[in-house]
């Protein structure tokens, strides 16, 4: 019988070894040091394909404790395979306790969204991003792109927007719309709807970004300055419903889906569940909302 | 140095490609008639190039293929690291600094708001991805205009001045004719209203009505911008139509240097008079 309570269980608490998750802890370090910056880091091998929330993974595993309590999203689900494979693996891997409530969550995985409900000091986010590189569209080469960070040479994607607005009225982009994190480092907000984009600019919470198949880490610190791009007169604009309510909870003021019927009928709905939840039993929870450019 | 009357002052401007030894420059030129170096096989692309340029001066380089002439203007627009010289601009700080001291932002800002470049290819200079509007937006958004409506007047100004059609405006230059892409580039370059502008066999690969027009669009913005210029060119038609004053470029030296009119009319070194005798 082994008596060293080390090897009492197959996996290291939180699955990564003790020297990994110090590699990734001294990563994010230098990212919240340098907001927007990408870091690159060692992307360890995991149970899950890379590309698959590794990123996510990897940053929440490393700085998860025992205390902790765990809510992973995705978009804006609890209920999602995804989102249910992740928590039932970082719960074996941890004994931690799990929650679908955002306010209740001291540690949040996401992907695509972030929760409608204000989060606090006492909250840090972790999105799992699939391409950290927001200039890739603009410009292949990732040298090429480093240079452009290094001497802030932002022009090429400042083109494509100019592009977008004249070929189709607006700043296209609809998910991962292009920010300057702290005036300095332009950033892909991972694919958030651009409703979620102002949410990133002073927030109280911690914003962590973990890119496991391209083996990048960033951060947006709270209290820091996120702005969309927007020239002065073409100005930057969160989706619009036009007054349109939820199906479920006849309330507006939220990212909704639109949902297609067998008989092709459509409605709306909260896409943020837990929100829908709360919203569908009793009072309104503390939300940011943006107002649009007149 | 300070400012006197020069726009641009280049001393010593050497690029080698390769590694040189100690007789590298001794061993190339025009006297050697080569500019491959015998000893270690170094390129010396060109060599202790000393010029002044005045404000509203064109300065034509003329030369043949390989002769190191569009080297040279590749070193001034940073396209190239020069291997040795200095070149004072007195756009920046007056000239007191050294062009090639500069840290790569700061180049990014002379390039950007201070220089203008026409390649002789518009791939070169062009981004065909982006449309035609988009590529002159380019230069200015470098250079901090951020108002969609007046980069788009801008623009569209700049066009009608080229005689490219407005209408054609956000379409890809791809879709343009060889003269239509090359105006595109010359709107694209004088945008920003820079003080100094390299042509770089701007009329090359043109047919020749087209060239007349391209040459005469260059002239019209020369006499109204009265903006200094650097005409690289293998033609001495096109030296003769544009410039003031020129420099003859061999093995990557300058072997004559003049008034055009003076050098066209009465060249003095072998080569020169090679090349205006060739003239049809």
């Amino acid at each position: 019988m082994i008596e060293n309570t080390k090897f009492q269980s197959a996996y290291n608490f939180a699955f990564l070894d003790e020297r990994t998750k110090r590699e990734i802890r001294r990563k994010i370090l230098k990212a919240v040091a340098v907001p927007g910056y990408q870091v690159p880091y060692s992307s360890p091998e995991m149970p899950i394909a890379r590309g698959w929330g590794t990123g996510g993974l990897h940053i929440t595993l490393a700085i998860i404790g025992r205390e902790d309590t765990l809510k992973v999203i995705d978009q804006g689900s609890d209920a999602s395979v995804n989102a249910c494979s992740l928590r039932q693996f970082i719960e074996r891997m941890t004994g931690c306790a799990t929650t679908f409530d955002s306010a209740a969550a001291s540690l949040i995985q996401t992907r695509h969204r972030i929760p409608e409900e204000i989060l606090t000091e006492q909250q840090i986010l972790v999105f799992q991003v699939p391409q950290p590189e927001i200039l890739r569209s603009v410009e292949r080469h990732e040298n090429k792109t480093r240079l452009m960070h290094a001497e802030a040479d932002y022009s090429k994607l400042w083109v494509s927007l100019y592009e977008a607005y004249v070929r189709y009225g607006s700043l296209m982009r609809g998910a991962g719309y292009p920010v300057r994190v702290n005036g300095r480092f332009m950033m892909s907000p991972s694919p958030i709807p651009r409703w979620d984009v102002p949410n990133l600019s002073g927030a109280r919470c911690l914003y962590l970004f973990g890119a496991g198949r391209e083996k990048r880490i960033y951060a947006v610190p709270p209290h820091t300055t996120v702005e969309p791009l927007e020239f002065e007169d073409v100005r930057f604009r969160v989706e619009d419903w036009h007054g349109t309510l939820c199906a479920y909870s006849d309330q507006g003021q939220a990212f909704l889906d639109e949902i297609y019927e067998e008989d092709s009928t459509r409605k709306f709905v909260v896409n943020d569940s837990n929100f829908l939840d709360k919203l569908r039993g009793g009072p309104r929870p503390p939300q940011r909302l943006f107002q649009n450019p007149q | 140095m300070t400012s006197s009357d020069w726009l641009l002052r280049v001393r010593g401007l050497t690029k080698i490609y390769g590694q040189p030894d100690a007789d590298s420059l001794a061993n190339t030129g025009p006297a050697a008639a080569t500019n491959i170096c015998p000893n270690t096989g170094a390129i010396v692309a060109c060599a202790d190039i000393s010029f002044d340029l005045y404000p509203g001066e064109v300065l034509g380089v003329v030369g043949e293929s390989g002769s190191g002439k569009s080297t040279l203007v590749q070193l001034l627009y940073f396209d190239q690291e020069a291997t040795a010289g200095s070149a004072h601009f007195t756009a920046l700080d007056d000239g007191a600094t050294d062009l090639f001291s500069l840290s790569s932002q700061r180049r990014r800002y002379v390039r950007n708001h201070l220089l203008g470049m026409v390649y002789q290819n518009p791939r070169d200079g062009l981004n065909f991805n982006f449309s035609a509007g988009g590529n002159i937006a380019e230069k200015l958004i470098m250079a901090g205009h951020m108002h969609v409506g007046n980069i788009r007047q801008r623009a569209g100004s700049l066009l009608s001045q080229t005689e490219v059609p407005v209408a054609r405006m956000d379409q890809t230059p791809r879709n343009f004719s060889g003269g239509m892409q090359q105006r595109v580039q010359i709107s694209k370059a004088i945008a920003n209203q820079p003080p100094l502008l390299f042509l770089d066999e701007v009329t090359s690969g043109l047919d020749v009505s087209v060239q007349a027009r391209v040459l005469d669009l260059i002239r019209q913005i020369q006499s109204e911008l009265g903006i200094s210029m650097i005409v690289v060119s293998h033609d001495l038609g096109v030296i003769r139509m544009l410039t003031d004053r020129t420099l003859v470029l061999k093995h990557g030296r300058i072997v004559e240097s003049g008034l055009t009119d003076q050098i066209l009319q009465d060249p003095q070194h072998a080569y020169t008079q090679l090349l205006v005798s060739s003239l049809l």
